[in-house]
C-alpha cells in the first residue's frame, strides 16, 4: 500500500546545479518552519513574521556542529509558490555544505521532493491555472520516469541485497509479534522484550555501517571527483575542453533530482569523471599566480583523484613545488604538458621531489599522450574499485535520508522498550523501520507480512 | 413441471438468508423503521455456527463489539449463551486484548431466531431465493422456489457457502450447503447472467465426536475465566456465568502424520477433486502436514458444542479425508483413542462475489439496490460476516427510506471498516479473515473502546436506544473528568504512601512533585496506585472509565503518533473521485494502474493510493486530472 505522502514536508536543493556563489535549500509543506526551526540558530522561526529574512546559522542538533552561515526566509502560506508554508535556505558554504544542510533536513523529517512535486503541489493548491495543467500533468510524468531510472540504476546491487535481507529479519520479528498476538493459544515462541531488542540493535549497526560508506558510494554513483589543478597557463584548459570534447560529455541534469554536488561530468573510457570548479580552472587561466593556487587548494580538499598539470617546457616554479607537496597524499596523476616544445621538466626533476609515480608527457595542443592519460584514468579508478569491493554503498541523499529516519525509529523501538512497554506498541516503531527501508529499495509487496506469518507458522483453526 | 408465480407482500427491504450476515442485516433494517422480510433455505439453520462453536478472538472480538457499539445483535446474542468466556493477550498491551466465547450452538441459533421473531417490522420466513427481479439495471425484488415473488425497495443477500455448494468427504461428492442444508443452485446462475464476476472458494471443517468416549485425562484442561467480561456494552457483570464449560487441548503425532501421508492420494486437495481456492489461515490438517512437513506436533483443541450435546468440536483439525481415513487419524490422538465419530468432517467449494465488484457501502456496482455481505462476498468467519451484514442491512434501510445510503466506516474507525475497504479495494484471493495486523491503527481500533468510537454513529442510526445513549454520554463524561482530575492533582515526595510504593515497586523515590497523570504514565504504576494516593475520583469511577483512563494517559505518545497518521489519512479521503471516471482518457497513466482504476473505480485517493500497481506517480497525475476538472467546472 502506498503511504500517504501527500501532506510530508518536502525538501530539496532548488538552484540551478553547478557552482553559484550562493544555493538556496527549500522546504515546503506543514512542518516546514518547524523543521528549519530545530536545525537554525538565531532567531527563533516559528515566530518571526511572514516573508522575512533572518540571518544565522545551520546546525546539527545531534553533532553540535555549525554547518554553514545562512540566510533564512521564512514565507507562510497562502502567499507562497506552492501556497503552503515555504522556508528557504540560503547558504554560500559551497555545494558540499549545502548538501549536508539537505540531509540534515532529511534526517529531521523532511522528505526529499518528488521530481516535479514542487510544482504539483502550486497546482494543487490552486496556484497554477487551467491552462498550465496538462502540462504539469507531462512534466510529472515525464520527470518521473526519468527520476525512476536515475533512482534505480543509483541503487547498489549489493545495497538492495543488503536492505532486503534486514527488512526480512525485521520482518520475521514482525510476523512474530503478530502469531503471538493472534494465535496466543498456540505455543509458538513468545518474542520477548529481550529478543527485540537485540534485534533492533542488530540492525541499528547494521544501518550505522552503511550510513558510513555514504562518503565512498558517491565516488561510484556521482563518478570520480576530479580536479585538474594547475599554476596558470599549464594547459589546465585546454585539458578540460579536450575532455569536455562532445562525445564524452555526459547528460546528468535532472532537473528537480538532488545531485550532490554538481559540475560537469565526463566519460572517460567508461569511467564517470566529475570534474570539479571547472569554473575555477578556466578563471584562473588569466590570474595571478596566488589566486590560481588558493583555488586549486580548494578544489584538492573535495577531490578523489587530482590531475596536476605542469608545462614540461618550463621550469618548476615555487607554486608547481607547492602543488606538488600538497598532494603527495592523495590519487593523483602528475601530466606534464607541452610536449610539443622544448622539455625542460623532467621525470628525475620530479623524482627528486618525491614523485613515486611516472609523470604522463603530452601535448594537448596536438592531441599526443592523451589516450595514456585516459587508460591510467581507467586502471585507476576501477583499481580502486576492486579494493571497495567489498563495501555496500549508499550515495545518494534520499538512501541516506531514509537510512537517519529508519535509524530513529529504531532509536525510537530501543527507547519504548527501555520504559518496559509492551512488545506490541513497540512494535510500531520496528514496522515504522521496516517501512523506511522498504522506501529505499521501493518494495513494498501487498501482505508481505501477512503473507509471512502464514508461510513463517503453521496456523489454522 | 414450471412452478407457478405468485405476486406476494411487498417490503422495504429483504435479505436473503439467515446466517450470521442475514440476522444483523435484517435487524438494522427492521430497527430503522423499514418493514423488512428474512428469508432463508432452512428456519432451523438461523445464525447456525457450521464450523468451530466459538466467537471472538484477536480482531474478531473487536468487530462483535464494534457490532454491539452500533446496535447490532451478535454481541447480546452470544452474551446470552456462552459457555465459556476467555479474555486472550492479558500479557499484552492494550490493543491486542481479546474476548472470547465458546458458545452453545444450539442456544446461540434458539436465541437470536426468537430475537427475530419477536422484532417488530421483521417478517422471517422461510424460503429459497431463485432469481432477482431486476429492471433498468435497479433491483426491485425477489422470486423463491415456490413460485412467492416478493417486491422491495432494497435487497441484501447473504448467500453464505450455500452458493452452488459442494460438499466433498474422500472420494464423496455431492451438491449442499453447509451441514448437509440444501444448496442454493438457481441464484448463482441469476447473478452470473446479470453479469457478476463470481468465483469458487473452498473452506472445510473438522470432523465432530462424541465427548463420553474422550480420554480427559490425556489432554490439557483450558477452562474460563474467573474475571467477568462480555461482548456486549449492555452486560452487566452481574450476569457472568460462574459455570462455565472447560475446552480441552491434545497434540497431533508422527503416527497421525504418517496416516496422512499414506493417505494423500485419497485426500482432495491433492487429488484434484477440490479446484476451490482455501484458506491459508484455515488449512485442512493435511495441508499442514504436507506445508509444515518439520513440526512433530500440531496443536488441537477439543471445544464442547453446547451444554445439552456431548458433540464435541476437534478444533484445528479440518479435513475432507475419507471417513474411514478421519477415523484411523482421530484414534492416532492421545484421548480420541477411543472416541466415537459423530459426524465427519468435509470441505465444501462454493462460489462468492469478487468483492471488488462493491462500494464501501455494500451496494453492488452492477445492480443498484442490490447489496450483498458475508461469506458470499469471499470473507470466512461469523464475526466478518455479522460486521458486513450490520453495514448492508443499514444502507439497503437508508436506501429504502429514500435517504443517502452512505453508511461507510474508515480504516481507521473500525476493524469492519478495515475489513470492508480491503475486500472493495484489493479483492482477495481465498476466503478472507480479519487479522490485527490488517490494521494500520489497532491502538485507535481497541476492543475496549468500540463504544466511544461508534456510539455515536449507532445513535445517528436511530438503532441505538436513549437508554443506552444516556449511559453511554455518562461513561463518556466520566473519563472527561477522571482525565482533568489526574493532570490537575499533583502528587509530592512527602506524600504519605508514595516512596514507599515506589519502593515496593522496585522504582526510584520521587524527588520532585509530579502530576498524577504523569506518574501514572509510568508503565509500572497502575490506576489503582494513583487513586490509593490521590483519594478516588468523583462520581465514583468504575473499572471501565479506569481501564479507559490508564489507555489514554499510559499509551499517549503511541495514540498520539496513530492519530496524526489518521489524521493525514483523513484528508486524503477527503479527496473524492468522480464516479465512472474514464482513466482512458487520463494522459500519462501507467497501464496497469489504468487497469486496475478502471476495474476497481476508487471512491477517493485515499483508496486508489491501497490498489496495488498504483504508484507515487499514477496517483499525482490523477489528482492533478481531478483538480483539473473541478476546475474546468468552476469555470463553465
Amino acid at each position: 500500500m502506498a503511504t500517504v505522502t501527500e501532506y510530508d514536508t518536502i525538501t530539496a536543493i532548488s538552484t540551478p546545479p553547478g557552482e553559484g556563489a550562493i544555493s538556496i535549500v527549500r522546504l515546503s509543506g506543514e512542518q516546514a518552519v518547524a523543521l528549519a526551526n530545530r536545525v537554525f540558530r538565531g532567531a527563533d522561526l516559528t515566530q518571526v513574521a511572514s516573508h522575512t529574512l533572518h540571518y544565522g546559522h545551520i546546525i546539527d542538533p545531534a553533532a553540535h556542529e555549525e554547518l554553514d552561515e545562512v540566510m533564512v526566509a521564512v514565507m507562510r502560506a497562502p502567499k507562497t509558490f506552492t501556497r503552503e508554508d515555504v522556508v528557504e535556505i540560503n547558504c554560500h558554504g559551497g555545494i558540499v555544505s549545502t548538501n549536508r544542510i539537505l540531509q540534515l533536513l532529511l534526517a529531521v523529517g523532511a522528505r526529499m521532493a518528488e521530481p516535479g512535486e514542487f510544482t504539483k503541489r502550486a497546482f494543487l493548491n490552486g496556484r497554477i491555472d487551467l491552462t498550465q495543467a496538462e502540462s504539469v500533468m507531462d512534466l510529472i510524468r515525464a520527470k518521473t520516469d526519468a527520476a525512476m531510472k536515475v533512482a534505480l540504476n543509483q541503487l547498489d546491487g549489493n545495497l538492495e541485497h543488503l536492505i532486503k535481507n534486514l527488512r526480512q529479519e525485521i520482518l520475521q520479528v514482525l510476523a512474530q509479534v503478530e502469531v503471538n498476538i493472534d494465535y496466543p493459544e498456540y505455543d509458538e515462541e513468545q518474542l520477548t522484550a529481550q529478543m527485540l531488542r537485540e534485534k533492533a540493535g542488530t540492525v541499528q549497526q547494521e544501518i550505522s555501517q552503511l550510513l558510513a560508506t555514504a562518503g565512498q558510494g558517491k565516488i561510484l554513483r556521482e563518478g570520480l571527483a576530479t580536479a585538474i589543478i594547475g599554476r596558470p597557463n599549464v594547459g589546465k584548459s585546454s585539458l578540460l575542453n579536450y575532455l569536455l570534447h562532445e562525445d564524452k560529455a555526459i547528460v546528468t541534469d535532472v532537473a528537480g533530482t538532488t545531485r550532490d554536488v554538481l559540475e560537469e561530468y565526463v566519460n572517460v573510457q567508461g569511467v564517470p569523471l566529475k570534474l570539479i570548479d571547472t569554473a575555477g580552472i578556466h578563471d584562473t587561466e588569466d590570474k595571478v599566480e596566488k589566486i590560481g593556487v588558493a583555488r586549486s587548494k580548494k578544489a584538492l580538499a573535495s577531490a578523489d583523484l587530482i590531475i596536476l598539470v605542469l608545462n614540461g617546457s618550463e621550469p618548476l616554479t615555487a607554486a608547481d613545488r607547492e602543488l606538488l607537496q600538497l598532494t603527495s597524499q592523495q590519487k593523483r596523476i602528475i601530466v606534464l604538458n607541452k610536449a610539443d616544445l622544448q622539455a625542460v621538466t623532467t621525470q628525475t626533476e620530479l623524482t627528486a621531489l618525491g614523485v613515486t609515480s611516472a609523470p604522463l608527457v603530452v601535448s594537448v595542443k596536438d592531441q599526443a599522450g592523451l589516450d595514456q592519460l585516459e587508460t591510467t584514468i581507467k586502471t585507476m579508478f576501477f583499481g580502486g574499485i576492486e579494493n571497495q569491493q567489498k563495501d555496500i554503498l549508499v550515495s545518494n541523499n534520499r538512501q541516506i535520508g531514509l537510512l537517519r529516519q529508519a535509524q530513529q525509529a529504531l532509536h525510537d523501538v530501543l527507547a519504548g522498550l527501555d520504559s518496559g512497554l509492551p512488545v506490541d506498541l513497540v512494535q510500531i516503531d520496528m514496522t515504522n523501520c521496516w517501512d523506511k527501508l522498504g522506501e529505499i529499495t521501493g518494495e513494498s509487496a501487498p501482505d508481505e507480512l501477512i503473507t509471512q506469518l502464514f508461510s513463517q507458522f503453521c496456523l489454522g483453526k | 413441471m414450471e412452478v407457478k408465480q405468485y405476486s406476494s407482500k411487498e417490503y422495504d427491504v429483504i435479505v436473503v438468508g439467515a446466517g450470521h450476515a442475514g440476522c444483523e442485516a435484517a435487524l438494522a433494517a427492521a430497527r430503522m423503521g423499514q418493514k423488512t422480510l428474512l428469508l432463508t433455505i432452512n428456519l432451523d439453520m438461523v445464525a447456525f455456527m457450521p464450523c468451530n462453536p466459538s466467537l471472538g478472538g484477536p480482531a474478531k472480538g473487536t468487530v462483535v463489539r464494534e457490532i454491539d457499539a452500533l446496535g447490532g445483535q451478535m454481541g447480546q446474542n452470544i452474551d446470552a449463551t456462552y459457555i465459556q468466556m476467555r479474555m486472550l493477550n492479558t500479557g499484552k498491551g492494550p490493543a491486542v486484548r481479546a474476548l472470547r466465547a465458546q458458545a452453545d450452538k444450539a442456544d446461540y441459533h434458539a436465541v437470536m431466531k426468537d430475537t427475530l421473531e419477536n422484532e417488530p417490522n421483521l417478517t422471517l420466513r422461510q424460503g429459497l431465493v431463485n432469481d432477482l427481479i431486476v429492471t433498468d439495471g435497479v433491483c426491485r425484488g425477489v422470486i423463491t422456489a415456490t413460485g412467492a415473488c416478493y417486491e422491495a425497495k432494497s435487497v441484501v443477500l447473504t448467500a453464505g457457502t450455500s452458493s452452488r455448494g459442494k460438499i466433498i468427504i474422500g472420494e464423496l461428492t455431492y451438491s449442499s450447503g453447509p451441514n448437509n442444508s440444501l444448496p442454493s443452485i438457481k441464484l448463482s446462475e441469476s447473478l452470473e447472467h446479470l453479469g457478476f464476476k463470481l468465483r469458487r472458494f473452498k473452506t472445510g471443517t473438522p470432523p465432530r465426536v462424541d465427548g463420553n468416549t474422550i480420554d480427559y485425562d490425556q489432554t490439557i484442561e483450558q477452562p474460563g475465566d474467573q474475571q467477568p467480561n462480555h461482548f456486549s456494552y449492555l452486560t452487566p457483570d452481574s450476569a457472568y456465568v460462574k459455570d462455565q464449560l472447560s475446552c480441552w487441548m491434545t497434540y497431533t503425532n508422527g503416527t497421525t502424520h504418517q496416516i496422512i501421508r499414506d493417505n494423500l492420494d485419497r485426500a482432495p486437495m491433492f487429488s484434484g477433486i477440490i479446484e476451490g481456492v482455501g484458506p491459508r489461515y484455515c488449512p485442512s490438517i493435511e495441508d499442514k502436514i504436507v506445508r509444515f512437513a518439520d513440526k512433530p506436533r500440531h496443536q488441537l483443541f477439543l471445544e464442547p458444542e453446547g451444554r445439552h450435546t456431548e458433540e464435541y468440536y476437534v478444533g484445528d483439525f479440518s479435513t475432507s479425508m475419507p471417513e474411514e481415513i478421519q477415523l484411523k487419524m482421530l484414534h492416532s490422538v492421545a484421548g480420541l483413542e477411543h472416541a466415537e465419530l459423530m459426524r465427519p468432517g468435509y470441505a465444501i467449494e462454493y462460489d462468492v462475489i469478487e468483492p471488488w465488484q462493491l462500494t464501501h457501502t455494500l451496494e453492488t456496482k452492477v445492480v443498484k439496490n442490490l447489496f450483498t455481505a458475508g461469506q458470499m462476498n469471499g470473507t470466512s468467519g461469523y464475526e466478518e460476516a455479522g460486521g458486513q451484514g450490520l453495514i448492508a442491512g443499514i444502507n439497503a434501510a437508508l436506501r429504502a427510506a429514500g435517504r443517502p445510503a452512505d453508511f461507510t466506516l474508515g480504516r481507521d474507525e473500525a476493524y469492519i471498516g478495515v475489513m470492508i475497504d480491503d475486500l472493495v479495494t484489493k479483492g482477495t484471493n481465498e476466503p478472507y479473515r480479519l487479522l490485527t495486523s490488517r490494521a494500520e491503527y489497532r491502538l485507535i481500533l481497541r476492543h475496549d473502546n468500540a463504544d466511544l468510537r461508534l456510539t455515536e454513529k449507532g445513535h445517528e442510526l436511530g438503532l441505538i436506544s436513549a437508554d443506552r445513549y444516556q449511559a453511554f454520554r455518562v461513561k463518556q463524561a466520566a473519563i472527561t473528568t477522571e482525565l482533568q482530575r489526574l493532570a490537575n492533582v499533583r502528587i509530592k515526595p512527602g506524600q504519605a504512601g508514595v516512596q514507599e510504593l515506589l519502593a515496593a515497586k522496585g522504582m526510584a523515590p520521587l524527588k520532585d512533585g509530579l502530576l498524577a497523570s504523569e506518574f501514572l504514565k509510568r508503565p509500572q504504576i497502575s490506576y489503582q496506585d494513583v487513586a490509593a494516593l490521590i483519594g478516588p475520583g468523583a462520581p465514583a469511577v468504575d473499572r471501565y472509565v479506569q481501564e479507559q483512563v490508564e489507555i489514554q494517559l499510559k499509551y499517549a505518545g503511541y495514540i498520539h503518533k496513530e492519530e496524526q497518521k489518521i489524521a493525514r489519512l483523513r484528508r486524503l479521503e477527503a479527496k473524492k473521485i468522480p464516479e465512472r471516471l474514464d482513466y482512458a482518457a487520463i494522459n500519462g497513466l501507467a497501464t496497469e494502474a489504468r487497469q486496475k482504476l478502471t476495474k476497481i473505480q476508487p471512491e477517493t485517493l485515499a483508496q486508489a493510493s491501497r490498489i496495488s500497481g498504483v504508484n507515487p506517480a499514477d496517483l499525482a497525475i490523477l489528482s492533478v486530472y481531478i483538480e483539473q476538472g473541478r476546475i474546468a467546472k468552476v469555470a463553465k
